[in-house]
């Protein structure tokens, strides 16, 4: 038998009873029962194959040891051994519910280190697309966590909208998901007629849409109960443990990279940034919902101040010419060629590109050894930092609490495990 | 980010501070300003040391931690600190070099505790040892795997798929 079948089988799931006190000096006295429970990885609550060895003492969390790892497949190894542009569909699939933001954080990366500008309406273009896709993010998070909650309603309305989100991604992109369309320097194509028309459409209704959720849940007294005072953990605890996005906004703490630090344009657009008063789960559902809004606001202003102008760099050695000009120019036919087969090399050197996903900083750090494959491809994805923060929110609470904080805390298991 | 200039400022300022007790020399071996992202190079024993001092300057929230293989190089793994001020909104990269022989380095997860998933993961795919982890197991790859696959001599591909029935007759089976 294998250490690691040995250490397993080592862990008891029945229950062990425990002294607690000698009778005299505790209330209770006598001995307790400690119950070590295996949840996870297969169970829809973990929102994917999160496995939590959970120690409950009755029915309150006494110990939690999240073990991740089971959809690892190595997009990182991968991603060193592919060129530049073709790792860009690999990095997509970590965080399958923020693939812009992935392609986003890794262009950016790419951009830094070739010093390459972005066109200014790419990068309104990106950012339409980033805003739906933090609505389309947030839209899975309220529909999964409302079902954790009892609420089944909620994940068929947010699942009628995400639909919308997905139409709109497949009008611009070709592809509802993973859709490949952030390249380095630009976007893929320009918006296709009717888009702006149907864009529109969705961002008037959108606002109605989440006046609705927030009209079935902002209420609803099993909502609140579940979620008011549980699983509050303070700014300094969730700073120190290194937990940033809504998160921390719900905690009081208006960090948020797209106003601090504002990368491809986002200093352009008017917008807000939601914050809660006491980061218990009831401030991070509230954050979330607001933050749609935003987004919503944020995608109107990127559409209607969409500038003129190409919608990639016209730099012939990092981005593919034009299909037209093959037929007729040598020189493009040459860099097609040399792109397609070899890529582009960047300068030696490191760089480090955070963006603001809808779970915090996505931040992309990129080796490159001047060849044309990137020597070394990191995320730091906001939902492996955040996850250490979980057992401290959740013990001491209700069992039941932990399926709420753990909905609240929107972890992606793709991202986590890479 | 702070500018070339302020980079060289930090690391004067970290060299007199620290360089001065008569110990082994400058903590700062060399400094790097590439993109407008500025690293300071560290003696990997003095790696605390420089984190805190960093960190009275402002710097208080490590974003990430980053491994990084330099084959063939020596010392070959790397592994990088991202700081961040929040007040200033100011990022400052902290590397220091482990040889492949002897990859051991001193665990900051009591003073910084986000990096306890993180130095796991730089463990599990590098090798590196973190002395004072609290709990330095691999956290992606399989308990029982061996090898560091994300080293640049780690092969991609070709490996079997484990189940029950054959994890013990398999490559990277410790039995």
């Amino acid at each position: 038998m294998s250490e690691y079948r040995r250490r397993e089988q080592s862990i008891t799931l029945s229950p062990v009873e425990e002294q607690v006190g000698s009778g005299a000096d505790g209330p209770g006295g006598g001995t307790h029962e400690l119950l070590t429970l295996n949840f996870g990885p297969h169970h829809p609550a973990t929102h994917g194959v999160l496995r939590l060895l959970v120690t409950l003492q009755g029915e309150t969390v006494h110990d939690i040891k999240p073990i991740v790892g089971y959809v690892h497949t190595g997009i990182e190894k991968t991603a060193e051994d592919k060129s530049y542009w073709k790792v860009i569909p690999v990095i997509e699939r970590m965080d399958y519910l923020a693939y812009h933001f992935n392609a986003m954080a890794f262009c950016g990366a790419v951009e830094t280190l070739l010093e390459v500008e972005v066109p200014r309406r790419a990068q309104y273009l990106r950012v339409i697309q980033l805003e739906l896709n933090r609505i389309m993010s947030h839209l899975v998070w309220l529909g999964t966590s409302a079902l954790d909650l009892g609420a089944i309603s909620m994940f068929w309305y947010c699942f009628r909208e995400r639909e919308k989100i997905l139409d709109l991604f497949e009008m611009s992109t070709g592809a509802r998901m993973h859709t490949r369309y952030f390249q380095v320097g630009g976007v893929a194509e320009d918006i296709p007629p009717g888009f702006a028309e149907k864009l529109r459409g969705f961002l008037k209704e959108m606002p109605e849409r989440l006046d609705q959720y927030g009209a079935l849940l902002n209420r609803n007294e099993i909502v609140l109960q579940r979620l008011r005072g549980t699983g509050m953990l303070d700014v300094q605890t969730l700073l120190a443990l290194g937990v940033t996005g809504p998160l921390l906004r719900a905690a009081g703490n208006a960090w948020d990279l797209r106003k601090a630090d504002p990368r491809g344009s986002y200093d352009d657009f008017d917008f807000k940034i939601p914050v809660g008063t006491v980061g218990d789960n009831y401030d991070r559902f509230a954050c979330r919902l607001r933050e749609m809004y935003e987004s919503v606001k944020i995608a109107g202003q990127a559409l209607e101040g969409l500038p003129e102008g190409p919608h990639i760099t016209a730099d012939r050695k990092v981005a593919l010419p034009p299909r037209h000009e093959l037929a007729t120019s040598m020189e493009a036919l040459i860099h097609h060629f040399k792109l397609v087969t070899e890529g582009f090399r960047p300068p030696p050197g490191e760089v480090y590109f955070p963006v603001e996903s809808p779970r915090g900083e996505l931040g992309c750090f990129v080796v490159s050894d001047g060849s044309s494959k990137p020597a070394r491809v990191h995320m730091r994805d906001p939902s492996f930092v955040n996850l250490q923060a979980f057992s401290q929110m959740a013990e001491g609470g209700y069992i039941a609490d932990l399926i709420a904080t753990l909905a609240m805390l929107d972890p992606i298991l793709g991202g986590i495990d890479r | 980010m702070p500018d070339a200039t302020g980079l060289e400022l930090i690391a004067q300022a970290l060299r007199a501070a620290e360089g001065g007790d008569g110990t082994s020399g400058s903590p700062v071996l060399e400094t790097v300003f590439f993109r407008g992202r500025g690293t300071l190079v560290v003696e990997p024993e003095r790696i605390g040391a420089v984190l805190a001092a960093l960190r009275e300057r402002g710097y208080s929230f490590m974003a990430s931690l980053h491994g990084v293989d330099y084959y063939p190089h020596e010392p070959r793994l790397g592994i990088v600190y991202e700081l961040l001020d929040m007040r200033t909104v100011d990022r400052i990269t902290v590397k220091l070099r482990v040889p492949s022989g002897t990859p051991e380095v001193e665990s900051v997860t009591p003073q910084w505790p986000t990096a306890d998933f993180q130095e796991r993961e730089i463990y599990d795919m590098f090798g590196v040892v973190f002395r004072g982890h609290p709990d330095l197991r691999r956290i992606l790859m399989p308990e029982d795997y061996e090898g560091h696959p994300q080293r640049r001599d780690f092969p991609v591909g070709g490996e079997p798929v484990l189940f029950t029935f054959n994890e013990t007759e398999t490559l990277g089976s410790s039995e």
